[in-house]
């Protein structure tokens, strides 16, 4: 159980500066997602806090107390990373009891038998206790990793891209376990991963993180919804927001390259409780945000596109489609039947346009 | 003009037997998709229609012909893998006119059919380069080139666009759909990925433990499942699979899930559908999260159940209902159920519900 405070952090590797400038909170008992792609800075992050590397710059703080001078075993924090890395030749049993063993630790035997036995219990591991972890599978393989690190009670537990190596359906199976155990355990858990999905799906809060910086922090529903700039706009969300070039005439949103129009609901929305944005009127070089779940296809709708692709998800198909020379996406019905270079009219929903300044791609909202 | 059909096809590795009396008719212009996990059957089957692999028994029909023991040069079929296997010392041209180089075109038929070809693919522009100098998405789009100049009668694929990042495995899947809209030859594609599957196929082939499970429309294998492995390896997030039990007094029938004591309500029609299947009640349910309804407020037909983990996925969550000792996942709108811990109403669409023999794992085929 720990509160965790990285200040001003930068980490340089020789002239390559992985983190600059670097601020981050997580509370205690949150379940902290660290987004980003490779090279991002991620990884580097979860090594500082981990005591594997020491920043250049900046304070790392757990509990309010800054750890500089504390070594990996004295931050008392647990790791998991992709590669399991356990005992192939001991049984799932051994390596549970492994971390606890050490002399220093003075743990009575019934103490760690019981701390063992309720992490079996917590992982759903109890009957592969006395199997040999190389006859298990990866995401059983997973879990005894996980549970290795329940047994010691770290103050903080740290993931590095524990669900990467797994296949897709064991991935969608762990990523509920993982956050219930977190739950249940009540502790707090900084997860890296570049998968939004993750990130969504798991985090209490998500920060995204981009060449060595936060770009955003805040819930998924809120990087989600309002994004803070088109980086973020398009790498949350699968498919990713629709971006498009534009200005705002008279209330109306023109597009730039195709040359087409849609409604724009007022200046700025400020529907959903969002602040209002300023500055998007007077042909001021925008680009219009539109998630594909808000754009329909109607048949007495404003613009004319052509069927690029369907992805059939089976609940639903993911439209792209062709206007002039933008590309957009739309979600759509599973019953809507379309096909390949079929024209089809659409709309979007005016109160759901996120405006980004066209030179910064920053939001609107934000900048206000 | 080609039709495929394979008849009681058998193949033995050693001990192992990897294609179980396999039938399939495939028809002329028809885009086929095998699907399956890694050790499935569906590369050896295609490999086998390529006549890459002999087959210990049955027959390979290429229309109507048994070739099961010509060889892969006299099938007249082209093959494109994941891995591009162009000639790296020889240009784009070069590569694309190949194939043709042993047949008696003249070199200006060979010219002419090597820029129409580059020329549906769109890489006209990429004809004088060597193959180092492209990218991965140009060096398949070359390879399908290769595969397609000599117009062959059936064009195989096997994940060929496994190897590529996932943005252009995107762009590529479409151009290969497109291309098969516009040359309409005779397709049969192998792939691991379910989505592919279903945004691909005319008719999805899915295999498992070198038996075939079901060959159907993308619709009919996402809504009419044939057996328990194919309603849970198709769609995401999985669909639910419970055992449930049957409890009906004269007219009213409920479907009892996770031991609760209440079963969700079902027309009576369910009893007689059935067929005396469910043998003392006892039967699996099967139900995709977008089957089951969610309400704030109790209705008719509603069983109260308790929210736990909820993964905001952007577009719409997915909420864990606890429903006796089962989950039942359930997709809901963004946000619709607040937290952990709420009370909601839940109820199972009949006309979503799927049911399996309890043994045999096969559908019982009822439709509400």
């Amino acid at each position: 159980m720990a509160h965790i405070r990285l200040e001003n952090i930068s980490k340089k590797f020789g002239s390559h500066t992985a983190l600059s400038g670097l601020d981050l909170e997580i509370a205690d008992g949150e379940f902290f997602v660290l987004l980003g792609e490779t090279g991002a800075g991620k990884t580097t992050t979860l090594r500082l806090i981990a005591g594997l590397e020491k920043p250049t710059e900046g304070r790392v703080l757990i509990d309010g107390v800054d750890v500089a001078e504390w070594g990996a075993a004295e931050r008392d924090v647990a790791l998991v990373l992709q590669q399991y890395s356990l005992y192939p030749r001991y049984t799932v049993r051994e390596n549970l009891e492994f971390p606890l063993r050490p002399k220093i630790r003075r743990l009575p035997k019934e103490e760690i038998r019981e701390r063992v036995a309720r992490a079996a219990k917590t992982l759903r591991i109890e009957h592969l206790l006395d199997r040999k972890t190389d006859r298990l599978s990866g995401g059983e393989m997973q879990r005894v990793s996980i549970g290795r690190a329940i047994v010691r009670k770290p103050r903080v537990f740290l993931m590095d891209e524990p669900l990467s190596a797994l296949d897709a359906k064991l991935r969608e199976s762990l990523r509920t376990d993982l956050k219930s155990l977190q739950v249940q355990l009540g502790a707090t858990f900084l997860f890296v991963t570049h998968d939004q999905i993750e990130a969504m799906s798991m985090g209490d809060k998500v920060g995204v993180l981009n060449h060595g910086r936060i770009v955003q922090s805040g819930t998924p529903q809120e990087i989600y919804n309002n994004p803070r700039d088109t980086y973020v706009a398009s790498f949350v969300g699968s498919p990713p927001m629709n971006l498009l070039d534009g200005t705002l005439v008279d209330g109306r949103a023109v597009m730039a390259a195709p040359g087409f129009e849609l409604p724009y609901a007022g200046a700025g929305g400020g529907s959903g409780g969002m602040p209002k944005a300023s500055g998007a009127e007077g042909g001021r070089p925008l680009v219009f945000g539109i998630r594909p779940e808000d754009v329909h296809l109607e048949s007495g709708a404003p613009v004319e596109a052509i069927v690029h692709d369907v992805e059939n998800h089976g609940v639903e198909k993911i439209l792209t489609l062709q206007v002039g020379g933008a590309t957009l996406r739309a979600t759509v019905p599973a019953r809507t039947d379309v096909r390949i270079e079929q024209p089809v009219r659409f709309a979007w929903n005016p109160e759901k346009v996120v405006l980004f300044d066209k030179e910064s791609g920053i939001n609107l909202r934000h900048v206000a | 003009m080609t039709q495929i059909e394979l008849r009681g096809v058998q193949k033995y590795f050693g001990a192992v037997q990897v294609i179980k009396n396999l039938n399939l008719a495939i028809a002329d212009n028809e885009f086929i998709v095998l699907l399956g996990q890694s050790g499935c059957g569906k590369t050896t089957t295609l490999r086998a229609v390529a006549g890459l692999e002999t087959i210990d028994e049955g027959d390979i029909l290429i229309d109507g012909k048994p070739v099961q023991n010509l060889k892969a040069a006299d099938r007249d079929i082209a093959l494109v893998f994941q891995s591009f296997s162009l000639y790296p010392h020889m240009s784009v041209y070069e590569n694309i006119a190949f194939p043709l180089r042993a047949t008696r075109k003249s070199k200006a038929e060979i010219d002419t059919e090597v820029r129409s070809i580059a020329a549906t693919l769109q890489i006209t522009h990429l004809l004088g380069l060597k193959p180092s100098a492209l990218s991965g998405g140009d060096m398949q789009r070359v390879a399908i080139g290769r595969a397609l100049v000599r117009r062959p009668k059936a064009l195989l694929m096997d994940e060929p666009i496994g190897a590529l990042d996932a943005k252009l495995r995107e762009e590529m899947r479409a151009e290969i759909k497109r291309l098969h809209v516009r040359q309409g030859s005779t397709t049969i594609y192998v792939t691991h990925d379910q989505i592919e599957a279903m945004s691909l196929a005319d008719r999805i082939v899915i295999m498992h433990e070198g038996v075939l499970q079901q060959v159907g429309t993308p619709d009919e294998v996402y809504s009419r499942p044939a057996n328990l492995f194919v309603a849970q390896f198709v769609g995401s997030p999985v669909m639910n699979v419970s055992s449930a039990m049957l409890a009906g007094d004269g007219g009213a029938v409920s479907v009892r899930v996770g031991g609760h004591e209440k079963g969700f309500e079902f027309p009576p029609a369910l009893a007689s559908r059935l067929n005396g299947h469910a043998a003392g009640g006892a039967l699996v349910l099967g139900i995709r999260p977008e089957g089951i309804v969610v309400r704030h407020d109790a209705a008719a037909g509603f069983l109260p159940v308790e929210a736990q983990i909820i993964e905001p996925l952007g577009a719409y969550d997915i909420v864990d209902l606890k429903v006796g000792s089962a989950i039942l996942r359930a997709r809901t709108k963004s946000g619709f159920v607040s937290g952990a811990g709420a009370r909601v109403f839940a109820r199972v669409d009949p006309e979503q519900a799927h049911f399996f023999d309890a043994e045999s794992g096969q559908s019982l085929g009822v439709s509400l």
